[in-house]
Order: structure tokens, then C-alpha cells, then sequence
């Protein structure tokens, strides 16, 4: 079964993982940036057990989203620079599609491992263990529109030579809903409450932002290339 | 073309926008000065201090309409960007990036205001409820459309992403305005509804609202038209119709490429 929408998005994804591969260094910092952090909150808070566990599924969430930003300046640059988004511009294939496919590396290798950790890091802050499940739920729920809206940011400072704080400032106000309806949801398992509203309202953010998503985060990259 | 669309056309032109604009800009200033001193007038000396509140309540007459201004702004930036990213009409994006200041401005006057309200009233300067921290979001809001434009050495190019950027952004406003019923919190309900007329406010002190309310769209229109003068100028520098604008003793700039 094969088609050119099909050969081109996997090819794509095929290229940019043997990429990823070759700099697996890199694709570990978002995860050590989120270790040492979460080291810092003991140090900064002392090392009370009852205070930081109150803020422990909080910090996890924020530590997500911050070590989320971390790669996300290199997601299009190297194709603005070499070329390679010329060329995906100029094929058949439609770009959102194309774009669509590196979002979905970028999930693989930035949130995943991420979401790995939170729950760790979570439980080490002291976290009750009857949030663990949802707090994983609401990472999974929320962690694709914040690669989504990072995606956007990313392809719109594309042609920036330095982005940096730009795309924060882009990002995280974008990201507030899904923090809050996230963090929400772990906060009413720990009260012991149902978090079927904030986890819904989590899923529909996401549904929309995977929908429409790769149609912005493409037209944001045919401007920074036109 | 019929009368409307070729005003449309004919002022979206830069120099015919400048001139437009020019004559409108005094008027919409001086209505603005009008209706703001009445606004105050009422509000702050004649409409009846909140049994409640005592005279504190009168931060309203400010604060409620720049509230309304921070959001009205955002959402006419974002409507500026679809006109410029789908017609790629010049001067919509130099009313988008000539109004992202001005809602800058009133975005901090409401959080100020609000939080020198929340003072004798809440008893604190500042409380992390829906309402003043989706404000704030909206602040970082502006500052992301305003930083994406002037980081771009082209300005065409920075106002098309700061047009997409502004679009993206809109999907925040109606988190702004229903974060009141989402979340429960020091900040009471909306208490104007003006579709139904069952509004718990009192005429007297709506009135001054509602004439301070234009008085803020009459300050914003003139301040856009004199902001976009100055963009378009400098946007069409080069340009003969800004050369001819020149005292014709005035040293010429050389065009630019």
C-alpha cells in the first residue's frame, strides 16, 4: 500500500529520525533540563515533605512545558537553511501534511520521554500516588497542542536568525489553557474529585489544536520562506 | 464596483489613507476629549457612590471600559490580519501593528486600575483569579505580536506573521471572557447585560459606563489614525507621494531601494 502522500510523509519522517539519532545527545537535554529543575525546587522550598508535595503536581506540569520550549528553535531552521523546506514547499505533496509529520517526531522525542519523567518526578516531589495516573492522562491529553502551538511559534520565527525568548513569549501564553485544564485535572484527583471536565476539555483543546495546527504552523512557513 | 467597495479600494491606498485619515484624526480626537470629560463628569462627581464599595467603585469608569478596549482591540487586531494575510491589504497591516501599542496601553491601564480597586476592596493589590491572570496572559499576548513584528528587518514580512501570530492569539479571548464562569473566584459576574435589559447596574451609573465606553473607542480610532499616519510614512518613505509631502526647501531623503 503505497501512495506519494504516503511515500513522502514517511520518507520525511524517516529523515528527520536517523537525524534525530545522529544528535541523540540533544534530544536528551529536554529530559536533563527537567531532572535539574526539579532538583532546584527542593533546594529553593526546603526540604519539608508536606510543602512540596502540595506543590508537587504543579511543578511537574511547569517543568513539562518549560523543557518543551527547549528544542523547539531547531525544529524548522536547519530546513529553512538548507533548503530542504523549498523543496517541501514546491512538491506535490501538501505541506500541512508534511508539517504534520515533523510535529509528530517532535512529540515522539521531546514530550514522550518527558512524560516518562514528570510521573518520577512527581512522585520523588512527594506527589500522592493516586494522581499519577491522571497526571499521565492530562500529559498525554495536553502535551501535543503544546508541541503544536511550539510548532507554530517555531516555523514563525523560522527565518530568525535568533529567536530566543520570542518564542516563549510566543508559546507559553498559548499554552496557559492547557497547563491549567491539565494541572486542574491531577489537583481534583488529589482533593479526590471526578476529573472527567478539566480531562475533556483537555482532549477537545487537543483535537483542535492537532486538527487545525498543521494548517497555521504551514502557512506561518511559507511566509518565513516566501 | 459599487460606491462602498471602491471607498474600500480607494483608502486602502497609502496616500489616500494618509490624507483620510488626517481629516478624520481631529475629529475623532476632539469627540473623544468631549464625551471622555462628560464620561468623567458623571462618573466621577455626579453618579452615586457604590453603597458598598463607598466611593472606590468610581475606578470603574475607567477600568471597565479599558477592559473592554484591551479585548476589542485584540480582536480588531486579529481582524486586520485576516484582511492581511488573505487580501494582503497594505494598510491593514499597518493598522494592525500601529493599534498592537495602544492595547499595550489600555491592557495596563486595566491592570493597574484593577489591581489599585482590589486594594480597598478585596484588600490586596493582586489575586491569582481567572479574570486579572488571563489579563495578564493577554499583556504577554501583545508583547508576543509586537516582539515577532519588530524582530523581522522587513516590516511586510514581520506584520504578516504578526497577523498570523494575532490570529493564534485570538483563540485566547474567549478563555478572557468566559474564565469568570469557569472558574470560581474573588471576581464577581458580569452584571451588564444590555441584549436582555436586565442589567443589576443602575442607570446612573451605567450612563457615565456606557459614555465613557465610546469615549475609549473615540481615543482608540484617533490614536490609531495618528499612530498609522506615522507608520505609513515611514513604511513609504521612498515613495513620490511622501517626497511631495516635503516643504519643497526641505532636504530629500534618499529613496530607499
Amino acid at each position: 500500500m503505497s501512495s506519494p502522500l504516503g511515500d513522502a510523509f514517511f520518507g520525511l519522517l524517516a529523515r528527520d529520525a536517523i537525524g534525530l539519532w545522529r544528535r541523540r545527545g540533544e534530544v536528551l537535554n529536554p529530559v536533563l533540563f527537567a531532572l535539574m529543575v526539579a532538583t532546584l525546587f527542593p533546594l529553593a522550598l526546603g526540604p519539608e515533605a508536606a510543602r512540596l508535595a502540595r506543590v508537587a503536581s504543579g511543578v511537574s506540569w511547569v517543568i513539562v512545558l518549560l523543557a518543551s520550549l527547549l528544542s523547539l528553535d531547531v525544529l524548522f531552521r536547519s530546513d529553512v537553511e538548507d533548503g530542504s523546506l523549498d523543496a517541501m514547499r514546491v512538491s506535490q505533496q501538501p505541506l500541512a501534511v508534511l508539517v504534520a509529520g515533523k510535529i509528530l517526531l517532535h512529540w515522539l522525542a521531546t514530550a514522550v520521554p518527558l512524560i516518562v519523567l514528570s510521573p518520577i518526578i512527581a512522585l520523588a516531589l512527594g506527589m500522592p500516588r493516586i494522581g499519577v495516573s491522571t497526571l499521565v492522562l492530562a500529559l498525554l491529553l495536553a502535551t501535543p497542542q503544546i508541541s503544536v502551538f511550539g510548532a507554530c511559534a517555531a516555523a514563525l520565527t523560522a527565518s530568525l536568525h535568533r529567536s530566543g525568548i520570542l518564542l516563549s513569549l510566543i508559546v507559553l501564553p498559548l499554552a496557559v489553557p492547557a497547563l491549567i485544564f491539565g494541572a486542574g485535572a491531577v489537583e481534583t484527583v488529589l482533593v479526590g474529585g471526578n476529573p472527567a471536565q478539566p480531562l475533556f476539555l483537555l482532549a477537545a483543546g487537543g483535537i483542535l489544536a492537532v486538527a487545525f495546527g498543521p494548517l497555521v504552523c504551514a502557512s506561518a512557513l511559507r511566509m518565513s520562506a516566501s | 464596483m459599487n460606491p462602498l467597495m471602491l471607498w474600500f479600494h480607494k483608502s486602502g491606498s497609502p496616500p489616500e489613507f494618509y490624507r483620510l485619515a488626517g481629516r478624520f484624526q481631529p475629529w475623532l480626537w476632539a469627540l473623544a476629549l468631549i464625551f471622555g470629560v462628560i464620561g468623567l463628569y458623571l462618573g466621577l462627581l455626579r453618579a452615586p457612590a457604590d453603597y458598598l464599595q463607598g466611593e472606590s467603585a468610581r475606578i470603574m469608569y475607567i477600568h471597565v471600559p479599558s477592559a473592554w478596549m484591551s479585548m476589542f482591540i485584540f480582536a480588531f487586531m486579529a481582524f486586520c490580519g485576516v484582511l492581511a494575510l488573505v487580501w494582503h491589504v497594505k494598510i491593514s497591516e499597518v493598522l494592525l501593528i500601529s493599534a498592537a501599542p495602544i492595547g499595550v496601553g489600555f491592557t495596563a491601564v486595566t491592570l493597574i486600575t484593577g489591581s489599585l480597586w482590589g486594594r480597598p476592596t478585596w484588600g490586596t493589590y493582586w489575586e491569582w483569579d481567572a479574570r486579572m491572570t488571563s489579563e495578564l496572559v493577554l499583556l504577554f499576548l501583545y508583547f508576543g505580536v509586537l516582539g515577532l513584528f519588530h524582530a523581522f528587518d522587513d516590516r511586510r514580512k514581520g506584520a504578516r506573521a504578526a497577523s498570523l501570530l494575532a490570529l493564534i492569539g485570538l483563540v485566547n479571548l474567549p478563555i478572557i471572557h468566559y474564565s469568570v464562569t469557569w472558574w470560581n473566584s474573588l471576581h464577581q459576574g458580569s452584571s451588564i447585560n444590555l441584549m436582555t435589559g436586565t442589567s443589576a447596574i443602575d442607570a446612573s451609573m451605567l450612563w457615565p459606563l456606557l459614555i465613557m465606553t465610546l469615549a475609549s473607542k473615540l481615543w482608540f480610532g484617533a490614536s490609531l489614525m495618528q499612530r498609522a499616519r506615522v507608520e505609513v510614512i515611514d513604511l513609504e518613505s521612498g515613495k513620490d507621494w511622501v517626497q511631495a509631502l516635503l516643504p519643497p526647501t526641505a532636504e530629500k531623503p534618499k529613496p530607499q531601494p
